[in-house]
């Protein structure tokens, strides 16, 4: 007990005597350590928020494609739709008893490169992401006149556009389009709460409004005389021909597959439908290869900077052969000497740990509006998990581990040790 | 522990020794023939000058008594212990509860105070402390105090002080809790002549107080007027 305290207060008397030439091996201990620990907690909340992209619907319905190109067009607005699928399809979607919901999906155009949708209320009413969540407006309201748009979070903040405020949408997709909408600007009516998902990226507008845009357009490009004027559009109906895809809630999940089957077997069109949680999982398998490289170079990174202290160590060693010797000649054992080595690793890792996770908590703290504003990822200080801690962990039983090259050879080099060094 | 009583001897002449050694030879790795020293008989309390020029062994044979090395043939008795037959563990923590050590120079563990010096064998025995008495530190700055080292020197690093001084604080760590030997390996030889005798005076007379035996290595014969007991090393046969 009397060694162990002796060794204590020697280890912290050392390192401090140290400081200058170790404070530098702590320094690149510690930022890999942040980095490895950094990667750890990014990937458990970027998967936890990938996966709650959308809740709550169990199939996602659109023209016969690949399940990750309609998930990732339906739900991430990214890449087009390879078709559309027939107004009397969505009709019919809709009077199947199965189903409880359906939420009408209309892409193609843009607003200075943010997704305009077309749908209705129900997307509103319906939509869920995250943990079963659904969508709040953060200020006005949901449309109720034809040029009604709702605005996603991220859009309105970087647009900074207020309710109120008049807006022209673009033909087509991309931030430069040519092709406007100008004749026919919309007042933005609302706009939504943050989710961090690409609901936050997107514009929406009714599939009416969506239609009275592109009256006169019928050939891509605007025909002067044919396109409507505002009072116009607002007094006739519309009805669409068709729209690019469907979410759907059923009555009881339990048919889930049924309705799948039976969508994919459709005779009236060729359609896909999927699961989105499937979907997104598969997607997530494509992605969490990089996701591992990420952590497997992170782990690397700890692993040099586990080396460059041993390193630092056995440099010192040399230094220290004066002191070793006079503690052996007072009396000190061996074991002693060796275990002064594995303390200070051991407390050198152990610091670099607490500085890394004090300065990842003030990374995420001053990065996470940033991360939201560009990345639509919400991040938020949480308890480490039971992975994060086994990293964490992981850190301090490896520097153990390396230390033993110095603790091993010291303890041999005091076991042959004469009176006062080494004749 | 139980060699310790088995390798007692039955004699208890053996008892007021504190240093008691029969014919010790000792060979390091790569030496065709072994060294061989004169047997050394060191009463309690009694000061013996070791002389010998440089390569005869000096060093080796304080490691013999130290019990850091172990003789190839011959023993090592100290207070009656035959301490060469003892297993490393057994003759680490002898050394600890009852011998001191000077070293040439370079004595002090950079990092610690001159008094943390001075304590480190009363944490490394829990004899060494109990015979210092409760307040270690104190006891430790009242030694160096008495070796003339001020309470401000006794707070700083050792590294700023002067080789004087540091021998000085060496011997307090050396003398302190009382140990019943004191190896001391040419502690003076970078010392200058007024320096080297004060720093002999003051050991011998507070090792003497407490009852401490001195064993003092030199090559320089000068020395030897301080002690009684005398035993001149020669080469190595």
């Amino acid at each position: 007990m009397n060694a162990l305290r002796l060794a204590l207060s020697l280890t912290a008397a050392s390192l401090w005597h140290r400081r200058r030439v170790l404070a530098l091996v702590c320094l690149t201990l510690t930022l890999s350590v942040t980095l490895l620990l950094g990667i750890q907690y990014l990937r458990t909340e970027v998967r936890q928020s990938f996966n709650n992209t959308i809740t709550g619907t169990d199939l996602i319905v659109g023209a016969r494609s690949g399940q990750l190109n309609l998930l990732l067009y339906t739900v991430f607005h990214l890449g087009d739709a390879t078709n559309n699928i027939r107004w009397s399809t969505y009709q019919k979607l809709r009077t199947d008893e199965r189903i409880d919901w359906v939420i009408p999906l209309s892409l193609g155009d843009s607003y200075r490169g943010h997704r305009v949708i077309g749908t209705n209320t129900q997307f509103f009413e319906r939509f869920g992401y995250g943990d079963e969540q659904s969508l709040a407006l953060a200020s006005g309201d949901w449309f109720s006149d034809l040029f009604d748009v709702v605005l996603g979070a991220n859009v309105a903040r970087q647009m900074t556009h207020r309710v109120g405020d008049r807006i022209t949408l673009s033909h087509g997709g991309g931030s430069t389009s040519f092709s406007r909408h100008d004749d026919l600007p919309f007042r933005v009516s609302g706009v939504l709460e943050a989710t961090g998902t690409p609901v936050d990226q997107a514009v929406f507008i009714g599939l009416d409004a969506m239609e009275a845009i592109h009256v006169g357009w019928e050939s891509g490009v605007a025909i002067p005389g044919r396109t409507l004027s505002g009072d116009e559009a607002r007094e006739r109906s519309y009805q669409p021909d068709s729209i690019t895809a469907a979410l759907l809630g059923l009555k009881r999940p339990i048919l889930t597959f049924q309705v799948q089957r039976e969508l994919n077997q459709y005779t009236g069109e060729p359609l896909s439908a999927i699961l989105p949680g499937v979907a997104l999982s598969r997607l997530w398998q494509v992605m969490g290869q990089f996701e591992k490289a990420l952590l497997a170079i992170g782990g690397f990174v700890v692993v040099t900077s586990l080396v460059g202290l041993v390193s630092v160590l056995l440099t010192l060693q040399a230094q220290r052969r004066r002191e070793m010797a006079i503690l052996r000649a007072t009396g000190a054992s061996p074991a002693l000497i060796a275990s002064l080595y594995s303390l200070e690793s051991l407390g050198l890792a152990l610091l670099s740990c607490l500085l890394a996770v004090v300065l990842g908590a003030l990374g995420i703290t001053a990065l996470s509006p940033w991360l939201l504003e560009h990345y639509g990822l919400q991040l938020g200080l949480r308890a480490l998990n039971t992975d994060e801690w086994a990293v964490l962990g992981s850190v301090p039983l490896a520097a153990l581990l390396v230390s033993l090259a110095p603790a091993i050879s010291s303890w041999l080099t005091s076991r042959r040790q004469g009176f006062g060094g080494f004749e | 522990m139980t060699e310790k009583t088995a390798a007692t001897p039955a004699g208890s002449a053996g008892t007021d020794n504190a240093i008691h050694t029969r014919a010790l030879a000792y060979r390091w790795p790569g030496m065709d023939t072994a060294m061989v020293f004169p047997d050394i008989q060191l009463a309690r309390g009694e000061h013996l000058f070791l002389h010998g020029p440089s390569g005869t062994g000096k060093s080796t044979l304080l490691g013999l008594l130290s019990g850091l090395l172990v003789p190839e043939r011959g023993t090592v008795q100290l207070l009656g212990e035959t301490v060469s037959d003892w297993p490393n563990g057994a003759r680490d923590r002898f050394r600890a509860d009852h011998l001191g050590i000077i070293f040439q120079q370079f004595n002090l563990v950079p990092y610690l105070t001159a008094s943390g010096n001075a304590e480190l064998p009363c944490r490394l025995s829990s004899s060494r402390h109990k015979r210092a008495g409760p307040g270690v530190s104190t006891v430790a700055r009242s030694l160096l105090a008495q070796l003339g080292l001020d309470d401000d020197t006794a707070h700083r690093k050792v590294t700023g002080l002067s080789i004087g001084q540091q021998q000085r604080v060496a011997a307090a760590r050396a003398l302190i809790g009382a140990p019943e030997i004191i190896l001391a390996d040419e502690p003076t030889s970078a010392l200058d002549t007024d320096n080297r005798d004060r720093f002999l005076e003051l050991l011998l007379t507070m090792a003497a107080e407490q009852g401490t035996s001195v064993v003092f290595v030199s090559h320089d014969q000068a020395l030897a007027r301080h002690f009684h007991d005398h035993i001149a090393l020669e080469g190595r046969s």
